[in-house]
């Protein structure tokens, strides 16, 4: 089963540039985004195709060093060197490309990739709880509303926007769903399954082949019949990975978790489980839309407490043992809070944390390696 | 019962050898070299053991090649410090390429550590090319600075800026045992960075092969103002630790 549901996978991958590129010849536009706090929402609403763009591969990092520093975070890195290399095929078919003011090195890097293609980036406030913060938000959404009519040609509108709401909200609740599959004791999917798929499932053009997709693998998940096989002993250490996002091709760290003999059941970072929430269907569309895409809990937020209770919430639902804390080099935010993380767990929990800073690059794999099974003989 | 621990390092492997009771009856030490395997094999094959349990950063590779249970050295310097000193709470390691820290729980058992092996800055490799350039022998390094007259700091950690930094200070014509102070000032205030971050009290034991100096000792028992306890054969902790495991494993 597990075979038929990874060719599966590979299969609508395929399709998927195929449904890319005749929904160009039909004239719909495309979106590209780099961030979790664009809501693409709108861009659906829109007629338009939101895609997520490529930078978890360390191939295009020497590309990039040409033009930025070498002290860079490898996923700023990667996504300025795919673009610039032209080997990223989502890149390619976008009409625009949306950043977000997140952080430093991300800012000012869409400031050349603007030179490769139109971008349009969101200023982010710095906090969500106050009303300038707020109210700056909300403008953002708006101008970003009227640029994705523009490159569209379509008009946006409640109606459209309620219904775009509701099929991201779908599938939201599917990747959700998916994941939680998870919280069972013996984990019912691998979490380098887990990442495959949900990384997969993200670039998905048409989103209801996703959601159906999804919900195939909970189902067959749920029913036991993706447990590796041979199934591991319940003696498996079960490890929550949190910090910087991961994805095929950064995420050595769950592979060599899995060599040890551990798993990795849940993910709190934004390729995982900060995807995990839905937009209030009740209110006035976009005033839900920012208020909810605000809230994401990432560490460009000071303060964040978001994510410490979304820690607190997931380490109790997945029954964790352990939680490992990843770091992109040269990544301030995920860095410094790091030494929150830990605190807020080692005084909920009682156990610590593991640090682990590092790049896309394999040259450090040996030296992971130790602290990773340094902390599992710790737990 | 003969029990062997192998600590296969990344400049020496040591082979440690305990009876029931835990007391080393045979050691060996050599350079890892380029060929670490074969190494270990020849000291394998010189001391013979019962039960064996390989750390380090060769464990693996010697797992492999001789099919060994392993430990990772973290837990191997945390087991092999506490016998040497029940009460133990912090273990600062400067190997020849890498440098850790890490605090005991009461039950032997690790509760933190911390580590820096992706550059030779303040290990003992480091040491080794600041002794050279300023033409000292690593064994009398340390005493050599303690000689010092005038307090020189040095900015630079990394091995190769910090060598530059040297022949500056040389050429500036500062004397080679102000400067092999600074170095080792500069060592010590890193170490003591991730101590503090493993623990903040206690005593720490003092292991691998840069605990044979003895400016080092004293700077680092100053500079934290908490007890410095070293070894007898302090680069055998870990080793020591590997075998201990392999005797409560067997």
């Amino acid at each position: 089963m597990k075979t038929e549901i990874m060719n599966n996978l590979q299969q609508i991958s395929e399709e998927n540039l195929v449904d890319i590129e005749q929904a160009k010849e039909r004239g719909q536009a495309i979106v590209g985004f780099y961030c979790l706090y664009s809501p693409t929402e709108i861009a659906v609403a829109a007629g338009a195709i939101p895609l997520p763009l490529c930078g978890t591969r360390n191939d295009p990092i020497a590309a990039a060093e040409e033009t930025l520093p070498r002290n860079l975070c490898p996923l700023i890195k990667s996504s300025y060197g795919f673009a610039v290399s032209d080997t990223c095929a989502f890149f390619r078919a976008s009409d625009i490309i949306i950043g977000d003011t997140t952080c430093d090195g991300k800012k000012k890097m869409f400031e050349l990739l603007s030179r490769q293609k139109k971008t349009h980036v969101l200023q982010l406030p710095q906090n969500q709880n106050t009303e300038m913060s707020m109210s700056l938000w909300d403008s953002e959404l708006e101008r970003f509303k009227e640029i994705i009519q523009d490159t569209s040609g379509n008009t946006v509108d409640e109606a459209s926007l309620r219904s775009a709401i509701r099929l991201m909200n779908r599938e939201r609740q599917a990747r959700k769903a998916l994941m939680d599959v998870n919280k069972n004791k013996p984990a019912l999917l691998k979490g380098s399954q887990m990442l495959e798929i949900l990384f997969k499932i993200g670039f998905l053009a048409d989103k209801e082949k996703g959601i159906s997709f999804m919900e195939k693998v909970t189902a067959e998940a749920q029913k036991g019949t993706l447990l590796t096989d041979p199934p591991r002993s319940g003696e498996a250490k079960r490890l929550l990975l949190t910090g910087v996002p991961v994805g095929l091709g950064s995420d050595k760290i769950v592979k060599i978790v899995e060599q040890l003999g551990a798993d990795v059941v849940a993910f709190e970072n934004c390729s995982g489980y900060k995807q995990a929430f839905t937009v209030d269907e009740n209110k006035a569309p976009m005033e839900a839309l920012a208020e909810q895409y605000l809230a994401t809990p990432c560490s460009v937020m000071s303060p964040n407490d978001g994510r410490f209770e979304l820690l607190k919430e997931m380490i109790r639902g997945f029954q964790v043992d352990g939680v490992i804390d990843l770091t992109w080099q040269a990544c301030h935010t995920y860095n410094i809070e790091a030494f929150q993380v830990d605190e807020i767990v080692q005084k909920n929990f009682g156990f610590p944390t593991l640090h682990l800073e590092t790049d896309y690059a394999e040259s450090d794999t040996e030296q992971l390696r130790v602290r990773i099974e340094a902390y599992l003989e710790m737990l | 019962m003969r029990y062997a621990g192998i600590d296969i390092g990344s400049r020496t492997i040591e082979l440690v050898i305990v009876d029931d009771a835990g007391k080393i009856i045979g050691s060996l030490q050599a350079e890892t070299g380029f060929d670490p395997m074969t190494r270990a094999r020849k000291m394998i094959e010189e001391l013979p053991y019962d039960y064996i349990m390989a750390t380090g950063y060769g464990r693996n590779l010697f797992e492999i090649a001789f099919d060994t249970p392993t430990v990772t050295e973290i837990k191997a310097h945390a087991v092999g410090a506490r016998f040497y000193f029940n009460e133990a709470t912090t273990v600062l390691d400067i190997g020849g390429q890498d440098s850790k820290a890490l605090s005991i729980h009461d039950n032997g058992k690790v509760k933190k550590f911390e580590m820096n092996d992706r550059c030779a800055a303040g290990t003992g490799k480091f040491m080794e090319i600041m002794a050279r350039t300023l033409g000292f022998d690593i064994a009398s390094f340390g005493g050599e600075a303690l000689h010092f007259k005038k307090e020189l700091k040095i900015s630079s950690m990394c091995t190769v800026f910090a060598e530059s930094e040297v022949t500056s200070l040389i050429a500036k014509g500062h004397s080679p045992q102000d400067i092999a102070m600074g170095l080792h000032k500069s060592v010590i205030s890193r170490v003591a960075g991730m101590i503090k971050r493993v623990s903040g009290e206690g005593n720490i034991v003092f292991t691998g092969g840069v605990a044979h100096n003895q400016c080092m000792q004293k700077l680092l028992a100053d500079k934290l103002d908490r007890q410095v306890l070293v070894p007898d054969d302090p680069q055998l902790v870990g080793a020591l630790g590997a075998a201990l495991l392999a005797r409560d494993t067997a």
